[in-house]
């Protein structure tokens, strides 16, 4: 939490992307911004944790949550997922990219219990989650949500915030068929609910079924929900997907809140504005392995980074700004690609 | 035609022991298909435990009634068990699957010769109700308003029954209220998303088929007690799509839709049957378009066409919501 909150509507501005192009660290990524790190709160306490972590894939963090070691998933002969070693930086937003087909979901899945690695070993928060089931990982404060979202279209949408509360006295058979037992647990969790919902914005949707709402709001509705678990760390896969530009900027704001509020966020996402507007620090994947990491705008300008999206034969003359260029040329594309299938899929 | 008769005939089936047998049997599906999305096609195999636990234990092995209903109680239990642990961590389909076979296979072993001696091969088990019957409080006599009534047996077996048919509603509704029962709906909808949230989707879906089975069972004691009889192709598949046709008749997972679609198909099962059979008797309807005996075939038909406009222009069900169907449609 910044120490003086009036500065706060600066900070807000700077924070808009595009706003001031001085904000985008392009020469030095890595170095923490000194006088504004006071106003900036967490945002500067990840960047100056990270700015001694050098920019090379399996860098050590100064304080990981996430540690993965020789992490393999093999479907037949494919080679899926083959991660050497990664860790996640505690509190930072780490990006994980990737073109179509890299294993960045599969990947999310093995972290995540949804799927089992045929080799490797992977801790979270010190304990070791190698063969635990997914709604143990997700009791261990690790929660996720998925690239297609999955409103639980038949329940409402406050019933859908209540169940993701933990711990709950009710969810036992026996227990369940007397109320006495669990209902003041059950107007606790029903205030803390309306709460996220109010910051979420879903507050007027409350007893609306959660398969009405529209795709960005099931998004938020998600997210929403997966708070209710009272996460230490979220995984979002491709919280943008499918969101139109209107709440892009809101759900923008509120994965960056996950942060001020003392949580590790990994995401996975094809928007590089996305990425670079909020992003710590950007893993990059490419053909089941991670290729690069660094500060956002280090790894956009990374030639091994380039060579995965482009494919290494492309002319390489070119100055910055053509790299850019392309660079926004090849996203948008992938862009559309996505949005086509997107589309294909609905 | 004896309207007084055809009237008659559909009341007494609306409230009749094959109401109480299918409403329970609903009931049962309706917590496994209705509300946890379980599709469990092997309801009669829950039934025939039930039906054969106090069957065999009164009629061969000479034990009281009551330890009977604790052995069926036992047995649909370690029948849910047995489905469920191998097969719900698998996808929806292969539950399906299981349990349609298992249920043929509890058929055919409660009617093989092997075991004729245990479980009466293809005659089953007779005269074992006695027990019931010994404590029914009821004077010997007719129960009833005019020509609809009932004996004092079948007015005993009503009263037990339709009370297993409250308190089996009570629970569901109690059930689904609850925070279980929001998990249970919501493993329906997406059962990853449920895992996400940290639930063991697994064992609640474990608990859910024990529940329904048990549910379920308390329909076998009902029909074994009422006919104190019960032979193994009672417990064939149609039994298990009867009872499916009730639940979606009612609207599935509306705690009161079992019992209101097993009155429904019952009284209209009963009505088709006694006015083709009077019309045809008669002579409205000429022998050479249908004889006496067709009019059972018959009936099954009209039903069947009567389930497909249901279908068309009320797709919910009698207590569904619409505005839940049109969300499959988005």
């Amino acid at each position: 939490m910044p120490a003086d909150p009036a500065p706060k509507p600066t900070d807000q501005l700077t924070d808009r992307p595009g706003s001031e192009p001085a904000d985008r660290p392009s020469r030095e990524p890595a170095e923490p911004r000194g006088e504004a790190g006071s106003r900036r709160g967490r945002r500067d306490a990840a960047a100056a944790a990270l700015a001694d972590v050098p920019h090379e894939p399996g860098a050590p963090k100064p304080d990981p949550i996430l540690v993965a070691d020789s992490i393999v998933r093999q479907f037949g002969g494919l080679t899926a997922v083959d991660v050497g070693h990664l860790e996640i930086q505690r509190g930072a937003i780490t990006a994980l990219i990737g073109p179509n087909g890299a294993g960045k979901t599969t990947f999310f899945n093995l972290l995540t219990g949804f799927d089992q690695p045929d080799k490797g070993t992977w801790s979270f928060a010190g304990k070791s989650l190698s063969g635990v089931a997914a709604h143990r990982v997700a009791r261990l404060g690790m929660v996720r949500t998925f690239q297609l979202t999955k409103a639980l279209s038949k329940l409402t949408v406050i019933e859908n915030m209540r169940l993701g509360a933990t711990g709950q006295k009710g969810e036992n058979v026996f227990r369940a068929l007397f109320a006495g037992i669990w209902q003041t647990q059950e107007d606790e969790i029903t205030e803390r609910a309306d709460e996220l919902l109010a910051r979420f914005k879903l507050d007027t949707k409350r007893e609306d079924f959660a398969g009405s709402l529209s795709g960005g709001q099931r998004k938020l509705l998600e997210m929403a929900r997966a708070l209710m678990v009272g996460p230490e760390m979220v995984m979002l896969d491709e919280p943008m997907a499918g969101v139109n530009p209107a709440l892009t900027q809101s759900l923008l704001g509120h994965v960056k809140d996950l942060r001020e509020d003392g949580m590790t966020v990994l995401f996975v996402e094809h928007d590089m504005d996305m990425v670079r507007d909020i992003s710590d620090w950007v893993l990059v994947m490419a053909q089941g392995k991670v290729i690069a990491e660094g500060p956002p705008d280090a790894v956009m300008g990374d030639q091994r980074v380039i060579d995965a999206y482009l494919g290494s034969h492309h002319d390489a003359a070119l100055t910055e700004e053509d790299e850019q260029k392309i660079l926004a040329e090849a996203e948008e594309a992938l862009e559309k690609e996505r949005a086509e299938k997107e589309e294909g899929r609905s | 035609m004896n309207f007084e008769r055809i009237i008659v005939n559909a009341l007494e089936a609306g409230v009749g022991v094959e109401t109480v047998v299918f409403a329970l049997a609903a009931i049962g599906l309706n917590v496994h298909f209705g509300y946890t999305g379980l599709l469990n096609f092997g309801q009669s195999a829950f039934l025939a435990m039930a039906a054969y636990g106090v069957g065999t234990t009164v009629a061969t092995f000479d034990l009281p009634l009551w330890l009977g209903v604790v052995f069926g109680l036992t047995a649909s239990v370690v029948l849910a068990l047995l489905l469920g642990i191998p097969t719900l961590r698998l996808r929806a389909d292969y539950l399906a699957i299981v349990t349609i076979a298992a249920a043929e296979i509890v058929r055919l072993v409660f009617r093989s010769v092997t075991f004729e001696g245990t479980f009466g091969g293809s005659d089953g088990r007779q005269s074992f109700a006695g027990d019931f019957y010994a404590i029914n409080p009821y004077p010997v006599g007719d129960y009833g308003v005019g020509s609809f009534g009932f004996n004092e047996r079948a007015l005993w077996v009503l009263t037990v029954g339709w009370a297993l048919v409250a308190l089996s509603c009570l629970i569901v509704f109690l059930l689904m209220r609850s925070p279980w029962g929001r998990v249970v709906k919501a493993i329906r909808e997406d059962e990853d998303a449920v895992r996400s949230l940290g639930k063991n989707v697994y064992s609640y879906k474990l608990q859910s088929l024990v529940i329904g089975g048990v549910l379920g069972c308390l329909g076998g004691f009902i029909l074994a007690l009422a006919r104190s009889s019960i032979q193994p192709d009672i417990f064939g598949t149609e039994t298990t799509f009867f009872a499916y046709t009730v639940l979606i008749l009612g609207g599935a997972a509306r705690v009161a839709s079992p019992v209101v679609g097993a009155m429904i198909f019952w009284v209209v099962l009963s009505l088709t049957d006694n006015i083709l059979g009077e019309a045809v008797g008669a002579g409205y309807i000429p022998s050479s378009v249908l004889t006496a005996s067709q009019v059972g075939q018959i009936r099954f038909m009209l039903v069947g066409l009567a389930l497909m406009l249901l279908m068309i222009f009320r797709p919910q069900g009698i207590f569904g919501d619409r505005r839940e169907i049109a969300l499959d449609a988005r």
